[in-house]
Formats: C-alpha cells, sequence, structure tokens
C-alpha cells in the first residue's frame, strides 16, 4: 500500500465518521462549481443569441426605420406625413456609390381570411431583396419577383405560421386569401420556412417577428392601399400617412459600413427637426452587444466565484473543528511514527476529497444545464403558460451554452480551493506537540 | 555521528546524565536533575515515582517524544538526544512499541489496520510478510476473530491487547507501556501482565511506568525516581515476583 494511495483511503474512511458533514462541505463546493458553470453556460446563452439576432439582420446593411414622431410635432388637426419617402430611397439608392442595393419596405396591420377563418398579421410590401436580406428560406413556390413587384401583381407570399394557420392542410399555392378591410384578393405564390425573430431595431423594443407575415410586391401595396392608412382601434379612428416604413441598405464592403451610415446621415438630416427617423447599424450594435456580453460574464463569472469561496471558507470551518476533534489522533499518530509532514498530507488529502468530490459532481451537473434549464421552462410552461407568456422573450428561448474552459477551470478551481483552505488547519494539526495532543481529551 | 565510547551491545537503551528543563511561566522547572541507567535486552523495568518525580518527563524522552537538555539516550548506536524531528519520528516508528493507559486506538481503524500503523509511517508499502505478521499478532493476543472489528467494538482489555499487538508490529528494541492497567479492573490487568509476562519470557524488553507497587512486584527490576533523581535501582526476586502473581490470582474477585 503505497503511502499517498493510503493516506487518501484513510482520508476517506475518517470523513466517512461523518457523513453528514461532509456531504454538507461537499454541497458547498459543489454549488460553488456547478453555479460557475451554470452562469457561464447561462450567460454566454443570452449573449449568443443577442449576437445572432443582430448578426441575422446583417452586419453589411444599415436600416433607416421610421419611427412616429412625438405627439407634439405632430399638427394638431389632420393627419401630418411623416418618415421616409419613395424620393429619398431613390436617392441613397443610386446616390451613394458604396451601396450595393436597397430594400423599401412598407408594413401594415391587416386583417386575413380564408374561408371562414379570419387572422390578425402583417402585411409587408417589400421588394425581392427582401428574401435575401432577412435570409429567408422558401418551404414551398417562389418569392415575390421583380416582374410582380414591376406588374403589380396582386399575389403574396405567406410565413410558415400564417399558412398553416390560415389553410391548415391544404395546399396554399394557387389559392386566394382575403383582406377584408381592403376588399381584396391576393394569390398565394409561395410560402416561407419557419424562421427566428432579430434583433429589435428602431424605436419598438421587440424583436422583430416574422411569424405572421404576409409579402405582396410594394408597387401593388402602393397602388391598392396607398399611403394613408385608417385603423379603428377600440371605437376611435386612427390614421398615419407614410410612404415607407424602412430602408435597407446593403453595402459592399464592412469596412464601408460606417462611412456609408455617415452619408446616409447627413443625406436624411432634413428628417432631424420631425425626429421621425432613426438609422440602425447593426454592425455596432454587434460590437455593443459583444463588450456587453464580456462584461456580463465576467459580472456572473464573479458571483459564482463568491459562491465558491464560501464554499471554501465552509471546508476550512469543517477542517479546523476536525482537527481539534482529532487532537488524540494526531497525538497518537505522531507517537506511532508520523512525521509533521505525514499530518499534513493526511488533512490535505481530506480536504482535497472534499473539495474533488464537490468539483467533480459540480461538473456533472453543469453538463446537464442545458436540459435542465430546457426541462425546468417546459414544466413552467406547462403548470403557469399564461405567467410564462409574460416573461421577457430572453427567458423563454435563451439556450445555455456552456463554455467549454469553464470545466477544467472549475475542476482547477476546486482543488486550488480545496489545498487553500486546507492549509491552515493542516499545518495547525502538524504543529501540535505530540505530548500535548496524547493528553487531550 | 560520533561513536559509542562505550558498548551498546545488548542493551535495548542506555540513559546517561539526562537532564531536562522547563521553562514554565518564566520559571525554570528541573523535571529531570541527571538520570543515569541501562536497560539490557532482555529485560522487565516498572519506572515508579510518586507524581512530579519527572516519570512522565522520563517516559516521553525514552518514548522519543521530546529531547533532553542535557545527557544522552543510547538507543543502538545512535544517540537520540541529537536527532531532530523526523529523525526521532523515525526512531519511534521502527524502535519503539508504545502501549497507553487509555489505549490510543484510532477510531476509523479495524483491529488489524490499528496493529499496522507504526508500519504505515515506515513510508513503504506493506509486504506480504508485514501483512501475515499483524494477523499473527492479533492471533497471539487473541483476537483472531476480530480483525475487522473497530475500537468502540471491543472492551478495554480487547482494545489494550490489540495496542500490545500494534507495540509489537515493528519489532521494536523495548515496549514502552504507560499505566498500562492504569483503566483496566483486575482480571483484565492480570491478562495484560501475564501477557506482558509471556513477552519477556519470549526475549521482549519491556519498560513499564506504574505507580502501582502489585503492578511493579511483576517486574524483574523497579527503578524508582523522586524529585528528578534516581531513588533506587533493584531487582524483583523470582519469589517476590512468583509472590505478587499468586495473591493476584488469589484476590481475583470471584466471577458471579
Amino acid at each position: 500500500m503505497n503511502i499517498w494511495l493510503g493516506t487518501i483511503q484513510l482520508g476517506v474512511k475518517s470523513l466517512w465518521l461523518h457523513p453528514l458533514r461532509s456531504l454538507l462541505t461537499v454541497l458547498g463546493i459543489f454549488i460553488g462549481v456547478a453555479s460557475v458553470i451554470w452562469l457561464l453556460a447561462i450567460s454566454k446563452g443570452i449573449g449568443d443569441e443577442a449576437q445572432r439576432q443582430i448578426e441575422s439582420l446583417g452586419a453589411d446593411t444599415i436600416m433607416i426605420r421610421t419611427i412616429k414622431p412625438p405627439s407634439e410635432k405632430m399638427s394638431a388637426q389632420g393627419l401630418t406625413p411623416y418618415g421616409l419617402t419613395r424620393e429619398e430611397f431613390d436617392l441613397l439608392s443610386t446616390g451613394i456609390p458604396t451601396v450595393k442595393s436597397a430594400l423599401p419596405i412598407r408594413e401594415l396591420r391587416r386583417q386575413f381570411q380564408y374561408r371562414d377563418r379570419k387572422l390578425d398579421g402583417r402585411l409587408v410590401g417589400c421588394t425581392p431583396e427582401y428574401f435575401e436580406v432577412n435570409r429567408m428560406e422558401m418551404a414551398d413556390g417562389h418569392f415575390i419577383s421583380d416582374a410582380e413587384n414591376f406588374s403589380m401583381a396582386t399575389n403574396c407570399v405567406l410565413s410558415a405560421k400564417m399558412a398553416e394557420r390560415l389553410f391548415w392542410h391544404e395546399d396554399p399555392i394557387g389559392k386566394r386569401i382575403y383582406l377584408p378591410e381592403n376588399q381584396d384578393f391576393y394569390f398565394v405564390v409561395g410560402v416561407l420556412k419557419p424562421k427566428g425573430a432579430t434583433a429589435a431595431v428602431g424605436g419598438s423594443m421587440a424583436a422583430q417577428d416574422f411569424s405572421n407575415d404576409v409579402y405582396i410586391p410594394i408597387r401593388t401595396l402602393h397602388q391598392r392601399i396607398g399611403d394613408m392608412v385608417m385603423v379603428s382601434r377600440s371605437g376611435s379612428r386612427e390614421g398615419e400617412i407614410i410612404e415607407l416604413n424602412q430602408i435597407t441598405l446593403r453595402v459592399t464592403q464592412v469596412s464601408d459600413v460606417k462611412r456609408t451610415a455617415d452619408l446616409v446621415e447627413s443625406a436624411l438630416s432634413s428628417h432631424e427637426k420631425m425626429e421621425d427617423i432613426s438609422v440602425v447599424v447593426p454592425l455596432e450594435l454587434l460590437e455593443q452587444a459583444r463588450t456587453t456580453r464580456a462584461m456580463f460574464m465576467l459580472f456572473m463569472g464573479m458571483i459564482a466565484a463568491i459562491s465558491l469561496l464560501v464554499g471554501g471558507i465552509g471546508i476550512m470551518n469543517i477542517m479546523l473543528a476536525t482537527v481539534t476533534e482529532r487532537t488524540r489522533e494526531i497525538g497518537i499518530r505522531r507517537a506511532l511514527g508520523a512525521k509533521r509532514r505525514d499530518i499534513i498530507r493526511q488533512f490535505l488529502v481530506e480536504t482535497s476529497v472534499l473539495s474533488l468530490a464537490g468539483g467533480i459532481t459540480g461538473i456533472l451537473f453543469g453538463l446537464l444545464c442545458g436540459p435542465a434549464v430546457n426541462g425546468a421552462r417546459a414544466l413552467a410552461n406547462a403548470w403557469f403558460s399564461e405567467q410564462m407568456a409574460d416573461l421577457p422573450e430572453v427567458v423563454r428561448t435563451v439556450q445555455p451554452s456552456i463554455v467549454p474552459e469553464s470545466i477544467p477551470g472549475a475542476f482547477l478551481i476546486s482543488l486550488i480551493v480545496g489545498l487553500v483552505f486546507g492549509i491552515y488547519p493542516a499545518t495547525r494539526a502538524a504543529k501540535m506537540n505530540p505530548i500535548e495532543a496524547l493528553r487531550h481529551e | 555521528m560520533s561513536t559509542p565510547h562505550f558498548d551498546t551491545d545488548g542493551f535495548a537503551c542506555r540513559v546517561v546524565d539526562m537532564k531536562k528543563e522547563y521553562v514554565l511561566k518564566s520559571e525554570t522547572v528541573r523535571a529531570l536533575r541527571g538520570v543515569s541507567f541501562d536497560v539490557p535486552e532482555g529485560d522487565y523495568v516498572a519506572i515508579m515515582g510518586p507524581s512530579g518525580s519527572g516519570k512522565s518527563t522520563l517516559l516521553n524522552m525514552l518514548g522519543c517524544l521530546d529531547k533532553p537538555t542535557s545527557g544522552s539516550l543510547w538507543l543502538g548506536n545512535d544517540d537520540v538526544a541529537k536527532m531532530n524531528d523526523d529523525q526521532l519520528a523515525d526512531i519511534r516508528s521502527q524502535r519503539i512499541g508504545f502501549v497507553f493507559q487509555s489505549y490510543n486506538l484510532i477510531q476509523q481503524l479495524t483491529v488489524v489496520e490499528n496493529i499496522q500503523v507504526p508500519l504505515f509511517y515506515q513510508g513503504r508499502s506493506l509486504s506480504k510478510e508485514q501483512q501475515r505478521r499483524s494477523i499473527e499478532l492479533a492471533h497471539m493476543v487473541g483476537l483472531a476473530e476480530r480483525l475487522d472489528h473497530r475500537p468502540t467494538q471491543l472492551s478495554g482489555g480487547q482494545q489494550q491487547r490489540v495496542a500490545i499487538a500494534r507495540s509489537l508490529v515493528n519489532d521494536p528494541f523495548f515496549i514502552l507501556a504507560d499505566e498500562p492497567t492504569g483503566n483496566l479492573d483486575s482480571r483484565t490487568t492480570e491478562e495484560i501482565l501475564q501477557l506482558f509476562e509471556k513477552l519477556n519470557n519470549e526475549g521482549r524488553t519491556i519498560i513499564l511506568v506504574t505507580h502501582e507497587d502489585e503492578v511493579s512486584k511483576r517486574a524483574k527490576r523497579v527503578v524508582r525516581l523522586k524529585d528528578g533523581r534516581l531513588q533506587w535501582d533493584k531487582q524483583n526476586s523470582q519469589e517476590v515476583r512468583d509472590a505478587a502473581a499468586k495473591y493476584a490470582i488469589d484476590n481475583m474477585p470471584v466471577e458471579v
């Protein structure tokens, strides 16, 4: 029996004398290690999600959005036109050399009907570029084409969810949907694949959701619906006169994005007074998100480190009590030939066994982070579905992603915690005078 | 290491003009004021003396738990008084067998593991031979059936017998027993004393510290300390020893 092996065996036996006490001490380290892995994984998951949403906007794009101006800027009577105009779109798409392509967008809340099924959704007037810019994929049929836009065809493309809800198991292609507010019909020519939300742009805080969309050519929308839109909302009628809700520019090179954004802002300086547009540069958002994520993870890591520290103090506390309690045993061992370093080794091995047990179980539990979060969310969805729906998007969708470095890191830290917090009690045990230790009751 | 200027062959240990002083609250206590005696191999010595006589101090010196202020303690060809802490620990694990008043077994270990503790600190892996020997020792002290018991499952006498087996496992120069029967009733005391006698007859050297005349009369020789000095050192005749043994057996309480 090797002296180290023997000491480890002995340590386990000694710890087993007080199973509950040892278990609670291990629990301290376990929680510390597991929380390091969990907090890092969850914060990385949140950061990744934000980054993914921003990335899906495209790092080479610039977005100019119409926002509703503050009410004091609007005239009291009648409707004030505001926002981006088609003239500005022409200017931006042709006047700036670094702009590769430009996409005009007009969005309206509308009701859609097929047979007796009615559904509220978003009617989006756009050009074929929309498909590419938003990285969409077709499930069936084709997206709006240039020809359809030019000829102002009354064709439309449905999002996956819209197609499913309106048509159930029928094939939507070739069918007509009805817009009751405009008494107008559109032929379905394509259905999109499901698509996740992207980062929030413009004044709205909510992420852009593509699930309830119906796409038609923008020229069709202009011709058949026009710029002025009236909405009946809870008895009162509200309206707006907007030519375009958004212009998305794609820049030839990512390195040109910032310069182009400056040019765009100066070209649209006439809107400064009305405060009715906002320019969004995803690249800047992305950089911001990266710094935010790093800060967030650092912060979470610090919180987790504190819980590890508390676990370490727990170990030290227990070991100090153990050393006092086992003074007699130390005396016996010294009398029978144990050197000071044998005693130090014995107690260090015990603390290391404690901290490594906590470290290893903590890592195993940490690896369960993803399934555990998803499981807990599924349960919460099943039992408190209403409350869950009110929670922020991020709580409902975050996917923890384990930071690979956190596994060896947590293991190492738990080992170090065991050694650091074990050294003092161990040296205290070794420093005892064997004669006095033997006399101890 | 200086060579001894006198013969150590045939001696378990030799104490030469041993002095020990402590400083207690700025007052110097002279616990041993120059003690000399030899313990030949195969001897059975009882050390006696009232409290404050330096008995415990001498015991700590003989057990290599402490070093004398001056003088020497020869164990074989080594003067223990000149050794450092680690060397003393090695001496304890290799040359001395301890038996304590309160048995001092380690609670989390079994009988056979307790017997092996001194070997554990010799720093080598246990050989088959040592493994066999520790079990043999358990047999010898009559605990063959209880190898895997814990100390708490044993009576006082059984625990003391484990301690005696433990003291023999490293084949020591001598067994150093500190009031080994102090916690035991007269029947168990007799068992232990008979075990010591048997070991001594087999050639083991035993140094026993006691304050009971009945116990000291069973040894071959009695060394009495007083005020840190040797008061007298005499041999017990065989008649005295036999009479003490007979007296102990005759006065054993009758089992009800």
